[in-house]
């Protein structure tokens, strides 16, 4: 065990820690709205639009996130056409292209979790809504926007832990986030061990934290 | 559609060997996943507070912590390790542990996290009668588990555990970076040589979806078949 080596591995990986949790509440604030989005969608009455919003949600969660960093990173730089819009000055970036697969990818399993919060309203709760005059409109923002998040708390938090580990593939497209930074501490100095145990503690409290804080806001928002 | 065709000019038939090569890491995962909740499911539910707390911590540091890490560690740590235990024995040779080897074990490892939640998380929703009528009716305690829970549980596990396949597929393309070729090594060689990665990582995509489906349709007969008589 080389302790000196996980002292001196610390701050960088603390650093680069930083990087990681800045791509995640990025990809999770984008997120959030791609999968209200797709929520809304799903619920739709027209069978064009629920089709299409099941089948986004079906493409990006049947499809390892590797593959769409790798679709959007290096194959939408294939295209003549896409390099010469304004969307270059975005996509040109790894780091951009990471939080746009992160994105999209996190608003998939977002709309399912919202979809299925939607759906698991009490109808009573709207039909109070209707009784008292309220219209539609404020019902919809705010009374079944409000119980549905409330309701999705705690498979919402599996899903920031999932997306904090899906991060860390922004390794692979030249990004030092957390994993990547460990991974080329291990490659230059071979002590695999040590890095390890370092790099996966701050991961394993950053778990820790997520998982306090959704507790908090279960705690905070319940209905009880 | 040339760059798919089978032998020489195309990438079809090395595409073809690599899908094999997918399922076959999966496959070989989930079967070392298995062997890992076997041994951890017991302890998790154990009521020695140490064997618990071994339980907890294999779940918690494995779910708590990327797959790609833990793979790194495998991919860098696991020839070292093998080389260690050898000195043991008197063999200082190098030793290189086939990818092949190395990947599925670091994804089996993951994969036995989550199937040893779903095992745990099945067998306690048991009813607690059926636990206590095997006892009364004084069964041996492999009967017991073999014949009365075993097959209880499996209906309950079932559904989860095609979640925990679904995982366990995916998380494979992440064994790419070993060099191990996979879908999504292979679709990297070929996008490299051709200059064509729109197409080739969307191929793998497909690919993936197909995998997916497929094993959807299969893991859903199952269920059929373990919640007969519900």
């Amino acid at each position: 065990m080389d302790i000196s080596l996980m002292l001196t591995s610390l701050p960088k990986l603390l650093g680069a820690a930083v990087v990681t949790l800045k791509l995640l509440s990025l990809s999770l604030f984008f997120g959030i709205f791609i999968g209200l989005l797709f929520a809304i969608l799903r619920l739709s009455k027209n069978p064009f639009i629920n089709k299409f919003a099941y089948g986004y949600s079906y493409l990006f969660r049947g499809t390892p996130l590797l593959v769409q960093i790798f679709i959007i990173y290096f194959g939408l730089g294939q295209v003549e056409y896409f390099r010469s819009t304004f969307l270059w000055v975005v996509f040109k970036e790894p780091y951009w292209c990471a939080i746009i697969a992160f994105a999209l990818n996190t608003g998939a399993y977002t709309s399912e979790i919202l979809r299925s919060a939607f759906q698991t309203i009490k109808p009573g709760i709207i039909e109070a809504g209707k009784s008292l005059g309220i219209s539609n409109k404020i019902i919809f923002y705010k009374i079944q926007i409000p119980v549905a998040i409330r309701q999705s708390l705690p498979a919402y938090g599996n899903e920031i832990i999932l997306m904090m580990k899906g991060t860390s593939l922004a390794s692979t497209v030249t990004l030092m986030d957390l994993t990547g930074v460990a991974k080329y501490i291990i490659s230059t100095t071979f002590k695999p061990i040590e890095v390890f145990i370092v790099a996966g503690g701050i991961y394993l409290f950053m778990t820790f934290l997520i998982h306090n804080i959704i507790k908090y806001l279960e705690k905070k928002y319940s209905f009880q | 559609m040339e760059l798919l065709s089978f032998g020489n000019a195309g990438w079809g038939d090395e595409l073809f060997y690599a899908t094999l090569m997918t399922i076959a890491v999966s496959i070989t995962a989930m079967l070392i996943g298995f062997l890992f909740s076997i041994i951890f499911t017991p302890l998790k539910l154990s009521n020695n507070k140490f064997f618990n707390l071994i339980g907890n911590t294999y779940t918690t540091i494995i779910r708590g912590v990327p797959e790609l890490l833990v793979i790194y560690l495998f991919f860098f740590g696991g020839s070292g390790a093998i080389m260690y235990v050898a000195s043991i024995f008197g063999y200082y040779e190098y030793i290189e542990i086939n990818a092949f080897i190395t990947g599925s074990c670091a994804i089996g490892i993951i994969s036995g996290a989550y199937s040893t939640e779903v095992f745990r998380g099945a067998i306690q929703s048991i009813d607690k009668g059926q636990f206590e009528a095997c006892k009364v009716l004084g069964f041996k305690k492999y009967i017991y588990f073999l014949k009365v829970i075993m097959p209880q549980m499996l209906r309950l596990a079932i559904p989860n555990l095609s979640n925990v396949w679904q995982i366990t597929l995916k998380d494979t393309s992440l064994i790419s970076v070993t060099g191990l070729v996979e879908i999504m090594r292979q679709s990297y060689i070929a996008a490299g040589s051709t200059r064509d990665p729109l197409f080739f990582y969307s191929f793998a995509a497909i690919l993936y979806l197909l995998l997916t489906f497929i094993s959807m349709k299969l893991i859903n007969r199952l269920e059929v078949k373990y919640s007969r008589g519900f």
